[in-house]
């Protein structure tokens, strides 16, 4: 089973959550596809097998002795990248999206593009198992791409261990790396906790999973921290037929856990919340 | 001046932050204008009772190839550098994968059968809100779906009424795109982060970033108590301005669930954000009006 773990708005708890199902039992692998803030290795701190490079985007860069300042290169940027100083043409670090286009039509080919080739990809075995993860190279936008490269990586390690559960950790949002983590997944968890802005980012994550036809189920996490909104929540999920699957009281244990490098699973185990999260995980290897 | 509010970790209170600044700000008499720069996940507008004044729709012009006068040459498909352009010369396939597609315009200059056209496809919008008279408020929010929120983002930065005295932006989560383009049009950034292994490790992440884009900067840790000291040293030890702790507190968490302004119900917190936007004013310049 491949579970992707999801939430819309960040900070809900996916990480935590992603890393007591990792630990329940039988090996897993797991795939940290947050990727511009993978955190996962944190707990786990993998051994590491493989480290791959990731070439992301690329920047056009001008060669000041080439160029003949006949700016044709600006009226053809699109994304505002170019500019005419008094002596010279400056292209913005920032804005520069990585077409190609102006050093493909400068006349001097005084325009060259510069890979970024700082983004990695690690595969290393941890306490349970094996587990994937991303490092995106600051100002990079590929990271659908780099999530499509950790899900390959996965998918090979599951060739050589088919009986393993896959578990996701994905990003926030609704955008490129969102989708390429959900893409192809049996299953897609929705980690939401119970507020205005909470729901509000749920609703767009519903929306998105139910847009690929994937199945959904919710998580209400810190439930008792406003239990009106948690009610609210509950009647949306009603309304656009996507299962609660549980919902989770807020524990600090959690954070604990966290700081001493474990999951909750491992830090915990008799607390209500394991056996709350112990009935979770099952409930979605048999849904 | 433009202050924006930003965090590596999703989920440690930049929404909080950003609205409840604002209010403290706008009370003390500036003009101040609240940008919505998390297009994936936009929630700022819940927390206030305004009326929306203008929406625009964001488009992006993509493609369209015209198959009666495609020669199959491949020329789009070789100067496409996001993998937009599909196609199988031999069975006279091409498609445009608009998902894909940044529109930069490159296909068309590739083209010498003049076979390509473009077409606008909507991305999202950019609405505008008011609170009295005047625009308080901006989203920038992407349709559900849409690849990158980059281009709304933008639109909405463009959109700006300069005669504000300060503008706020609620970045977007992470160091990626999205971020950077958010944070290159602010004169400051403010960092919320929160005293975990997960909150510090995106902090530094954030850091590394801003830092290389020469962009001046403090941290807020907000749920303090919550985790460990580290964050403490490692702000020591970089020497970066700890603008401010807001202890972690089950009643401004309910609050803020409820998108209720915190600094209504916290008047100690109230003053905190009062100095804080005083300080970073003070220091970093304020902009069109001199104060």
């Amino acid at each position: 089973m491949e579970l992707a773990i999801i939430s819309g708005k960040g900070g809900t708890g996916k990480s935590s959550i992603a890393a007591a199902f990792a630990t329940m039992g039988s090996e897993v692998i797991l795939a940290d596809c947050d990727v511009d803030a993978s955190n996962l290795y944190l707990l786990f701190n993998p051994e590491h097998e493989e480290e791959e490079t990731f070439t992301g985007s690329y920047k056009a860069v001008i060669d000041y002795d080439m160029c003949s300042l006949c700016g044709q290169c600006i009226p053809v940027c699109r994304f505002d990248a170019i500019t005419a100083e008094s002596d010279r043409i400056i292209i913005s670090e920032t804005a520069c999206d990585g077409c190609f286009l102006c050093s493909r039509i400068c006349p001097e080919q005084a325009i060259t593009m510069q890979k970024n080739d700082q983004s990695r990809m690690y595969t290393g075995k941890f306490r349970n198992g094996r587990m994937v993860y991303g490092w995106l190279a600051p100002g990079e936008e590929n990271s659908g791409k780099l999530v499509n490269l950790i899900r390959e990586k996965v998918k090979k390690l599951t060739k050589q261990n088919e009986s393993s559960h896959i578990i996701i950790d994905g990003p926030p949002g609704t955008g490129c790396p969102v989708i390429s983590t959900i893409t192809g997944t049996d299953k897609v968890l929705l980690v939401t906790e119970p507020g205005v802005s909470g729901l509000s980012d749920l609703k767009r994550a519903v929306e998105l999973v139910q847009g690929f036809n994937y199945p959904a189920m919710v998580l209400i996490n810190k439930h008792d921290l406003n239990p009106e909104m948690t009610d609210r929540i509950e009647a949306f999920c009603r309304g656009a037929d996507v299962p609660v699957i549980g919902k989770l009281s807020f524990d600090p244990q959690i954070t604990e856990a966290m700081l001493n490098c474990r999951s909750i699973v491992e830090w915990k185990p008799e607390s209500k919340t394991c056996k709350e999260l112990s009935r979770i995980w099952n409930n979605i290897i048999e849904l | 001046m433009k202050i924006a509010i930003a965090s590596g970790k999703g989920g440690t209170g930049k929404t909080f932050v950003a609205t409840n600044l604002f209010q403290v700000l706008r009370e003390s008499g500036l003009e101040i204008l609240l940008v919505d720069c998390d297009a994936e996940a936009p929630n700022a507008l819940a927390f206030f009772d305004s009326r929306q004044t203008d929406c625009i729709e964001v488009k992006q012009q993509v493609p369209v190839i015209d198959p009666d006068k495609c020669t199959f040459c491949g020329k789009c498909h070789e100067y496409c550098a996001y993998n937009a352009i599909f196609m199988i010369s031999s069975l006279e396939v091409i498609k445009v994968m608009d998902d894909l597609c940044h529109a930069c315009g490159a296909c068309l200059y590739a083209c010498d059968e003049r076979a390509i056209t473009e077409k606008p496809v909507v991305l999202g919008h950019v609405s505008s809100h008011t609170l009295n008279e005047k625009i308080s408020l901006v989203e920038a929010r992407t349709r559900v779906g849409v690849m990158t929120p980059v281009p709304v983002i933008k639109a909405a930065i463009k959109t700006l009424d300069k005669q504000a005295d300060i503008v706020i932006f609620d970045a977007p989560p992470g160091t990626s795109c999205p971020f950077i383009h958010t944070v290159a049009a602010a004169g400051y950034v403010v960092l919320v982060t929160e005293p975990t292994p997960f909150g510090l490790s995106d902090l530094k992440r954030s850091v590394e970033t801003l830092k290389q884009m020469g962009k001046p900067f403090g941290v807020i840790v907000n749920r303090a108590g919550i985790g460990n000291n580290e964050v403490y040293q490692y702000l020591n030890t970089e020497g970066i301005d700890l603008l401010l702790e807001i202890p972690f507190d089950k009643k401004i968490a309910r609050i803020c669930s409820n998108s209720e302004m915190v600094v209504d119900h916290n008047p100690a917190l109230k003053q905190q954000l009062l100095d804080l936007g005083q300080k970073i004013t003070d220091k970093h310049g304020i902009g069109h009006h001199q104060r």
